[in-house]
């Protein structure tokens, strides 16, 4: 058998930085390729319907934005935690707690409207997610508890609680016993951007602007130093004189706040109430994009993007192709196993190492 | 091909190496080395820190793969892919870092380097059995974890003599014990020379080589210098072979403070610090008391593992102490006072460990100057008030300033810290510290593993500060670095410190004494 | 309430526990390497759902059983070779077997929505089956549980009486000593996540072939993440697995039995128990570091590039 062997750089390889996104997506395609023949489909036709066919009409251009923003959203937040060694990987739980708290003003006060009322909702959203962050970060500060578990867990909780809200004590009083909140009223509308071609809401310009921040954070302050000296290496952050149990508090909650404005965002912009289910998995899929964006809150726009196109063309292909929608969580899955072993390129030669004395090694540069 | 040694007269050697050679990427660490090994002798492998002696260890112990070259064994070429062809051979092999695994026994310890046919409940007799006939006693039952570096040191030759092993390679085997119980090392090995067995020391202490071996081979860049009997050469010019150039002799520029120290500055005051254990396998401290005066170096002595890093941790401000009194610094109350605010009242400091503590591997020098220098230098560096902007020029104009100072050598303008050497490394790391002109200096092994034109240098910068009026701490392992540079020096040993001592009149014996746990009470006719 | 109604709800704990018993059996011995795999989740949904296809279409439980076990060892693999050979993030892609796993899963099991499950009979045990109390708890049971039992001695007797145990132990603690006496770190470590796999794999067999014998997609509803509380909480001593595992079965059963009796507590907050439950157990076990610490395989999660 092949042996896989690797040569550290001296240097990080400035051209892997720069192309091993490229190269995961490539074999991403490569691998749905071979996917879409096992399911006895042309290769060629699923990935157009997948990658191509959604961008060829103007409204379905409208949607793809409306899925980027929360994945976008979450991603620039998770950023933050994963470049501090802070494993949050609850944010759908700190989504669906945004998208409650937000909610208080339009489903529990529906008499409330006016200018104020949006503005408030986002804010409580933050909130939201925030506070249920929190929780994990003070368990983590204070008890060393793994925050990975602790925030999944409260997953759970946090979508047991909404199926609680919208079939108990917030069902609509008028909607025929459907587990599902009145529908939000106008003032309580995130607007859409350009109404006449299509959906889109200014969701989006909230993600742009979060990456924006968040990224002249990281680059341009001390504050972002601080989180990637602390993700490095906690010791040499505490011999900084920076402490990693205020750091686990402060990405913890950034992100929190971020999942949760996206999570406001989505039900006011996007779904108009509060059902059972207001999430296919954005807080989960946005590790990927995380990732895939190699962590910097620029790159996380563009990976948003693609993870967003991933979504709309498993409905796409649902219909065309007629396979499973559920096609595209493979996908994503795929493509963060590639980004993630591409990654390496970026650290260490990869050889290919036959056992074999007279097979000369090949190396890959 | 037959085996060349035939060629030779006298007895054929056990192990003949040559013209190995091993490559990493572009440095050549073993270049065409050549070299051989009678049966019962003691041979030397003499070579400063990142001469090219670990890695050709590897080699023989078949951790690493040479590039080119042979080796021979009792006369035949052999390779050596793993090290478990090598103990098949007969090499056994004591590490430098020992490769102990904590959570395990000592007998489990032993068991894993036994064949897999040795049944496990027979280890600990075993081991018992051969502790005895060496003088090296251990219990099989503890935990490694809990053993001093001494006992550690035990269990590796045990585990290594467990073997039968025709050949024994040392590994920088003194680098951690007292002078004492080095001496008991040496009667060990000189038993085992004894028996019939070979011995490589690794060395670059060149008394131990003299003392103790028959024939040395000395490397230099990779590359052997000469093959010599060390008996009949002099430590210095072994050292000359060494090194290659003469390392510049460390000039005390300053007085040793005089007994009218009332007059003199105390720039760090330790007062009855106490610190319990901070992890399962760490040291607490106990009642530690000092007091350093400007323009003095202040030597700690000890063996490593004894609360040195504990003690560092606890001056420089990564643990706090409960009274604010228990630590001063220039005089002021320090003890609440987290890093930065101690380097703010003058202190500067450089731990032992350098990557992933003094230094961050992966990010570039500019940063790695910003780590220690973000808040007592904060207005050279921040811009834009509260938002905290990086001044990147400034970070590298004082880049620039540190590696003129201290001769840095580095490819390319601001490369990551991790692609430095040791030395290279630690000059940054004390330079950046240097560049402060702070008026205390607290440093924890300065120049462990850094080869000897950087030590010197390294040392003669901290001793020229002290003869500008700063005050030094230099906790280290090496005696002769102490007793070179210092003018007090204290023995810290589990986690208590003894009385400072005058360095000028203090004998290694009686340092070595003190860091092996004897009674202070005893020999307090040297208390200065 | 009388003993059987007692059996009755000891049995169905039981039942309940066995598959995080499996799991976190699997992952204690992939830590104990110092490999920190976040994929048991994954890998159980993929074993559930292979091991409900492959009974579907033989006809044969013991067919489902069998290519649960080997799917789940083969699924772990993407995990093994980029984490051990090309040393990424554990904890990243750990992630995303557990992602990719959901993903394949409920691709795979569009086709058995709906379908009726084959149910892998429980095996009484002449004679031993009768005795009072503990007999159908014991001797009464499914399959999978005696299977389960002998696990957790199996690993026991592994991790502490034998060679290849103590090789194990050695590599977690430091895989750079370990490398330097000539044991094959990547080797072991192949061995132990493979041996994750298949055990978190026959874990999803037990929940689609013995529990629920039917399809759901996301039917492993956080198992695997539970049982990867419970070797935190068993501080990796195989014992306290079997103890954590029993008790967590008791908090799902005693949840269940509440919502039947109609308790007037809403069905979702009994649901959340379990949950909340993980989250007290791993704060009230970290919050005892010394214990936790000592137990910790010391290179656990920490990548290992051998020199070469």
């Amino acid at each position: 058998m092949t042996r896989i062997e690797l040569v550290r750089r001296p240097q990080h390889s400035a051209l892997f930085s720069v192309l091993s996104p490229f190269i995961a997506v490539l074999i991403t395609a490569l691998i749905g390729g071979i996917m879409f023949a096992m399911l006895g489909k042309s290769p060629i036709g699923g990935l157009y319907a997948y990658f191509i066919e959604p961008l060829t009409e103007i409204w379905s251009i409208h949607e793809l934005i409306i899925k980027a923003t929360p994945l976008i959203l979450i991603a620039v937040g998770l950023s933050v935690c994963f470049l501090s060694n802070n494993w949050n990987i609850g944010a759908e739980g700190q989504f669906i707690m945004g998208a409650i708290a937000g909610s208080v003003m339009p489903v529990l006060y529906p008499g409330i409207t006016g200018p104020m009322v949006l503005p408030l909702m986002l804010v409580m959203g933050m909130a939201g997610g925030a506070a249920w962050a929190t929780i994990p970060a003070f368990l983590k500060a204070r008890f060393g508890t793994n925050e990975i578990l602790s925030s999944l867990m409260l997953v759970y909780v946090a979508e047991l609680f909404l199926d609680w809200l919208v079939r108990g004590p917030w069902r609509n009083p008028e909607g025929f016993n459907f587990p599902e909140t009145r529908s939000f009223h106008a003032d309580a509308i995130l607007p859409e951007m350009l109404s006449a071609s299509g959906r889109a809401h200014y969701g989006f310009v909230f993600a742009i602007l979060a990456a924006l921040i968040v990224w002249f954070m990281l680059s341009r302050t001390l504050k972002g130093y601080e989180i990637r000296v602390l993700g490095e290496s906690p010791r040499a952050g505490r011999f900084a004189g920076f402490s990693a149990k205020r750091m686990v508090f402060f990405a913890f909650i950034v992100s929190g706040a971020l999942a949760g404005l996206a999570g406001i965002i989505e039900v006011s912009g996007a779904i108009g109430q509060l059902r059972p289910a207001i999430s296919p998995g954005y807080g989960f899929t946005a590790i990927i994009v995380a990732f895939l964006g190699r962590l910097n809150p620029l790159g996380i726009v563009a990976a948003g993007l693609i993870l967003a196109l991933s979504y709309l063309g498993g409905e796409a292909a649902q219909i065309s192709l007629g396979v499973s929608d559920k096609v595209a969580n493979v996908f994503q899955g795929v493509l963060l196993f590639s980004v993630l072993a591409c990654d390496t390129l970026i650290r260490y030669r990869v050889r290919f190492v036959s056992p074999q004395p007279a097979a000369a090694p090949e190396a890959v540069r | 091909m037959t085996a060349s040694a035939s060629e030779k007269p006298g007895p054929a050697p056990l192990l003949a190496v040559e013209g190995i050679t091993k490559r990493f990427g572009d440095l050549v660490a073993n270049d065409a080395v050549d070299f051989d090994i009678l049966t019962g002798e003691i041979h030397a492998l003499l070579g400063e820190n990142g001469a090219g002696k670990s890695t050709l260890v590897k080699m023989l112990f078949g951790s690493l793969k040479p590039d080119a070259g042979r080796i021979v064994w009792n006369g035949e070429r052999v390779s050596i892919p793993n090290p478990s062809a090598a103990r098949h051979l007969g090499i056994g092999m004591v590490f430098q870092h020992f490769s102990l695994f904590d959570s395990l026994t000592v007998a489990e310890n032993i068991a894993l380097s036994l064949e897999d046919d040795v049944p496990l409940s027979t280890v600990a007799d075993e081991a018992r059995r051969l502790g005895e006939v060496y003088g090296l006693t251990l219990n099989p039952e503890a935990l490694a974890g809990d053993l001093s570096v001494g006992e550690r040191q035990r269990v590796e030759i045990i585990r290594c003599l467990l073997q039968e092993p025709s050949l024994i390679i040392l590994d920088e085997p003194t680098s951690v014990l007292t002078p004492q119980e080095a001496e008991r090392l040496f009667e060990t090995l000189d038993k085992l020379k004894a028996e019939g067995k070979s011995i490589l020391y690794i060395s670059h202490k060149l008394d131990e080589v003299k003392r103790l071996c028959d024939r040395a081979t000395v490397l230099r860049h990779g590359k052997v210098v000469a093959h010599c009997d060390p008996r009949a050469e002099t430590a210095k010019s072994l050292a000359a072979m060494m090194v290659g150039e003469e390392v510049q002799a460390v000039r005390r520029t300053h007085d040793a403070p005089t007994e009218d120290k009332a007059d003199r500055d105390i720039v760090l005051g330790v007062h009855n610090l106490d610190q319990p254990p901070l992890g399962p396998f760490s040291t607490p401290l106990r009642a530690i008391h000092m007091n350093v005066f400007a323009g003095e170096v202040f030597g700690i002595a000890g063996v490593a593992g004894n609360g040195q890093s504990e003690l560092f941790e606890a001056l420089s401000g990564e643990q706090l102490q409960d009274n604010p009194n228990v630590v001063t610094i220039g005089g002021a109350p320090a003890g609440r006072l987290g890093p930065n605010g101690r380097r703010r009242l003058g202190a500067a400091f450089a731990p032992e460990e350098r990557f992933g503590h003094a230094a961050v591997a992966t990010m570039p020098l500019t940063e790695n100057i910003l780590l220690s220098r973000h808040a007592s230098d904060a207005s050279a560096y921040q811009s834009g008030g509260r938002l905290g902007m990086l001044r990147r020029s400034a970070l590298g104009r004082t880049l620039s300033r540190v590696v003129e100072a201290m001769d840095v050598r580095k490819s390319g303008e601001n490369p990551d810290a991790g692609t430095l050497s040791g030395g290279n490394l630690q000059k940054l790391i004390l330079g950046r510290e240097f560049d402060r002109r702070p008026r205390l200096f607290i440093v924890n092994q300065p120049t462990w593993g850094v080869d000897a034109g950087a030590a010197a240098r390294i040392r003669q910068a901290l001793m020229d500060a002290a003869t500008a009026g700063a005050g030094a701490l230099v906790i280290s392992q090496d005696l002769d670095e102490l007793l070179e540079m210092c003018d007090r020096v204290a023995v810290i040993h589990d986690g208590e410190m003894s009385e400072p001592l005058d360095a000028r009149t203090v004998t290694r014996e009686q340092l070595g004494l003190l860091m092996g746990g004897a009674e202070p009470e005893k020999h307090h006719g040297v208390a200065a | 309430m009388s003993p059987d109604v007692i059996q009755a709800i000891l049995l169905t704990v039981v039942t309940a526990a066995t598959p995080l018993l499996i799991a976190a059996m699997g992952e204690l011995v992939v830590e104990r390497s110092g490999v920190l795999n976040l994929g048991v989740e994954g890998m159980m949904i993929i074993g559930a759902v292979t091991g409900f296809g492959a009974a579907q279409i033989t006809g044969s439980p013991w067919a489902g059983v069998l290519a649960a076990i080997v799917c789940g060892a083969l699924f772990s693999l993407p995990f093994a070779v980029l984490t051990l050979s090309l040393a990424t993030n554990q904890v990243a892609t750990g992630l995303s077997l557990t992602l990719l796993g959901l993903g394949v899963a409920g691709m795979i099991g569009e086709q058995f929505v709906g379908l009726p499950g084959v149910r892998l009979e429980a095996i009484a045990i002449p004679g031993l089956v009768d005795i009072p109390l503990i007999g159908r708890l014991l001797f009464g049971q499914d399959p999978i549980f005696y299977l389960s039992i002998l696990l957790a001695v199996g690993v026991w007797w592994f991790i502490f009486r034998t060679r290849a145990g103590l090789t194990l132990r050695a590599v977690g603690d430091s895989h750079g000593s370990a490398h330097a006496l000539g044991i094959n770190v990547l080797r072991v470590r192949y061995l132990a996540v493979m041996f994750g796999g298949a055990c978190a794999g026959l874990a999803g067999a037990h929940l689609s072939l013995v529990y629920i014998p039917q399809w759901v997609e996301n039917m492993t509803a956080g198992r695997g993440w539970i049982a990867l509380a419970l070797v935190v909480f068993a501080s990796w001593l195989p014992l306290r697995v079997v103890i954590g595992a029993y008790l967590f079965g008791a908090v799902t059963i005693a949840q269940f039995h509440a919502q039947a009796q109609g308790v007037a507590i809403p069905s979702q907050f009994l649901s959340a128990l379990p949950y909340l439950a993980t989250i007290v157990v791993l704060v009230l076990i970290s919050s005892n570091r010394r214990m936790t610490m000592r137990n910790t395989p010391a290179s656990l999660g920490k990548p290992f590039v051998p020199d070469r």
